[in-house]
């Protein structure tokens, strides 16, 4: 036996779990991301000569239930032609065995790396909102993502907004096809971090499970989804999830209830509370009425999720009419002022 | 695009050996318990005399006779038995043992029961201390992982060795030297590109990627075959392949 020093064992290591490409039109280039579904590497489509992110599934923890359930989110993913949803070209199997698919290859930041890069609160509001409409239009074309949060969701350099991870979403009508009896039911891989995204994602705390158990991300989860209570989720789950993306939009940090030195209008706060609202009969109906809100309150319109008094109509409205309001007020000080120097 | 049956079919690719040592070494068939005391001990004479050895400093006459002594208690005293994969990794079981051995070892009882300095393994204990000295000693907090790396290092040597008959015995000599010399290398000077293997080996660039593909997947099956044959179960194997094929984030693919 040749000695294996310790560089050969990783090397090793590496190779013994890296994918077998041959017979395929995609050339390895790099490790991007692992998870426990998943290992998401960056490679060129030789035909094509772009690059792609290529999702495989993992060595270790491939069985058919696994296989079936990256089948199905390359399937949903399909399905959900969208700008703010990543796009997916292929699904295959390798010649070792492993599922794979390939996705366009996001060159951006997961947004809980790139927070500290937008400053400005209405950029951050603006970049929300196109989740939501992402997220909204996933809900129209009948998929639940159930597993929103900023680590699934990607920065492009210029400003694009991409939602990943569908690996949990779940179909409302599931087709024969979706095998979504399936997958809700199938063992939950062994695994401490769930999936991967084409970003490094090492602290991934999302948590699979059986049908009946808890499926997504503790903080981001809807109390229902919390539960367990798969069969009676929709939209406004995802809903839920959004308003904690938007409270780690303001405050930076995993929901929490705001602390008052982070000083966020008290619109935005209304419009936390009722997209987390422990009764789902109270929450925003839909991901558009959020967005909605959310362009309201830019707009310094009247949101609907914070019923304003006079001095709160007066200060939007000032907010609002600024320059205006600072001209007229400059034009009344000065006349005053000259008012009463005339009168000495 | 596949279909669902195809893709079930997939987990045909992945070691189906259902062989374990582990249960085997509890056998009633005493052909059968040799057969699986062999392999235990194939893969895990070294780390056990090199954990002796810089655990417990012990000279390497001592360690020598320690490793024995462990192997041969390991086959007649039962050890295994007690072994609950529920509970214990097989390797923190093993290195328990050795540590209870050695506390309480008397050498000269040893040395007289067994009737002195007998040898019930054929182990080259020359390329294990050369081996050593390749190593630098572990820190004294991290002798677990010194023995984990070592386990580690046993397996995938054990690997390499097999996929070298293996490519012999079906004519795929090339494929090894291919991923002796991309992937065994240790020469970062002499780091070769697939362009140059090509060249070398007069192949096309094509068929260096496709030989090595070859040589990693047959690796990859002989070591998690292997690696079944010292589990117990199927959830201790995933458990184990997963912890053994795990790698840094940063590693390139």
């Amino acid at each position: 036996m040749n000695w294996l020093s310790d560089d050969a064992l990783r090397r090793l290591r590496s190779a013994a779990v890296s994918p077998d490409l041959s017979g395929t039109r995609y050339r390895l280039l790099e490790f991007v991301a692992r998870g426990g579904m998943g290992v998401v590497y960056l490679a060129e489509d030789s035909v094509l000569r772009r690059r792609v992110a290529l999702k495989i599934l993992d060595p270790v923890a491939s069985s058919p239930g696994l296989a079936a359930r990256l089948l199905r989110e390359a399937r949903i993913l399909a399905r959900l032609e969208h700008p703010g949803i990543v796009p997916v070209h292929d699904v295959g199997t390798l010649a070792d065995g492993r599922v794979f698919y390939a996705m366009k290859f996001v060159e951006g930041h997961r947004l809980d790396r790139h927070l500290q890069q937008i400053p400005s609160v209405p950029e951050r509001l603006r970049l929300f909102g196109k989740i939501c409409e992402a997220v909204a239009f996933a809900h129209a074309c009948g998929i639940l993502h159930r597993d929103l949060k900023p680590e699934n969701v990607m920065v492009g350099p210029f400003g694009e907004v991409l939602v990943m991870d569908w690996g949990l979403a779940k179909s409302l009508h599931p087709q024969p096809e979706d095998g979504d009896t399936l997958i809700d039911e199938s063992p939950a891989p062994p695994s401490d971090d769930s999936f991967a995204t084409p970003a490094p994602n090492t602290s991934d705390s999302s948590v699979h499970t059986a049908h009946g158990s808890i499926l997504g991300t503790p903080g981001y989860m809807s109390p229902e989804q919390a539960r367990g209570d798969v069969t009676h989720l929709d939209q406004r789950s995802d809903v839920f999830a959004l308003g904690a993306l938007l409270l780690y939009l303001l405050t930076g940090r995993p929901p929490a209830p705001p602390a008052l030195q982070d000083r966020i209008p008290r619109p935005l706060v209304a419009m936390c509370r009722k997209a987390m609202a422990a009764d789902p009969a109270s929450r925003y109906p839909s991901a558009s009425d959020l967005a909605a809100d959310v362009a309201r309150f830019l707009d310094s319109e009247p949101v609907s999720a914070y019923p304003e008094g006079l001095f709160g109509k007066a200060g939007r409205f000032i907010s609002r009419h600024r320059i205006a309001f600072l001209l007229v007020l400059t034009f009344l000080v000065v006349r005053v002022l000259l008012l009463l120097v005339f009168r000495r | 695009m596949p279909d669902d049956t195809s893709i079930s079919s997939q987990s045909a690719r992945f070691p189906q050996t259902r062989w374990s040592a582990i249960v085997a070494a509890r056998s009633e068939d005493q052909a059968e318990r040799k057969r699986a005391f062999e392999s235990i001990a194939a893969s895990y004479w070294k780390p056990v005399y090199k954990y002796i050895r810089l655990r417990w400093n012990r000279s390497t006459e001592d360690a020598k006779d320690l490793t024995q002594e462990f192997f041969s208690r390991l086959i007649e005293k039962g050890f295994l038995n007690s072994y609950d994969p529920a509970k214990a990794r097989l390797r923190t079981f093993l290195r328990v043992c050795i540590d209870g051995l050695v506390q309480n070892e008397d050498k000269a009882a040893r040395r007289l029961k067994r009737g002195g300095n007998a040898q019930i393994l054929s182990l080259d204990f020359e390329t294990a201390e050369g081996e050593l000295r390749h190593l630098d000693p572990p820190a004294p907090g991290s002798l677990n992982d010194f023995f984990e790396q070592e386990w580690v290092r046993s397996l995938f040597g054990l690997a390499v060795d097999a996929l070298r008959a293996d490519c012999k015995s079906r004519g795929k000599s090339v494929h090894f030297r291919l991923f002796e010399l991309y992937d065994l290398n240790d020469d970062s000077a002499s780091h070769l590109t697939y362009d140059d293997l090509a060249r070398q080996f007069d192949l096309a660039p094509t068929d260096v990627t496709n030989y090595l593909a070859f040589a990693r997947r047959e690796f990859r099956r002989i070591a998690l075959e292997k690696l079944r044959e010292m589990t117990a179960s199927d959830d201790e194997f995933r458990r184990e392949a997963r912890s053994l094929f795990g790698f840094d984030p940063g590693d390139p693919a």
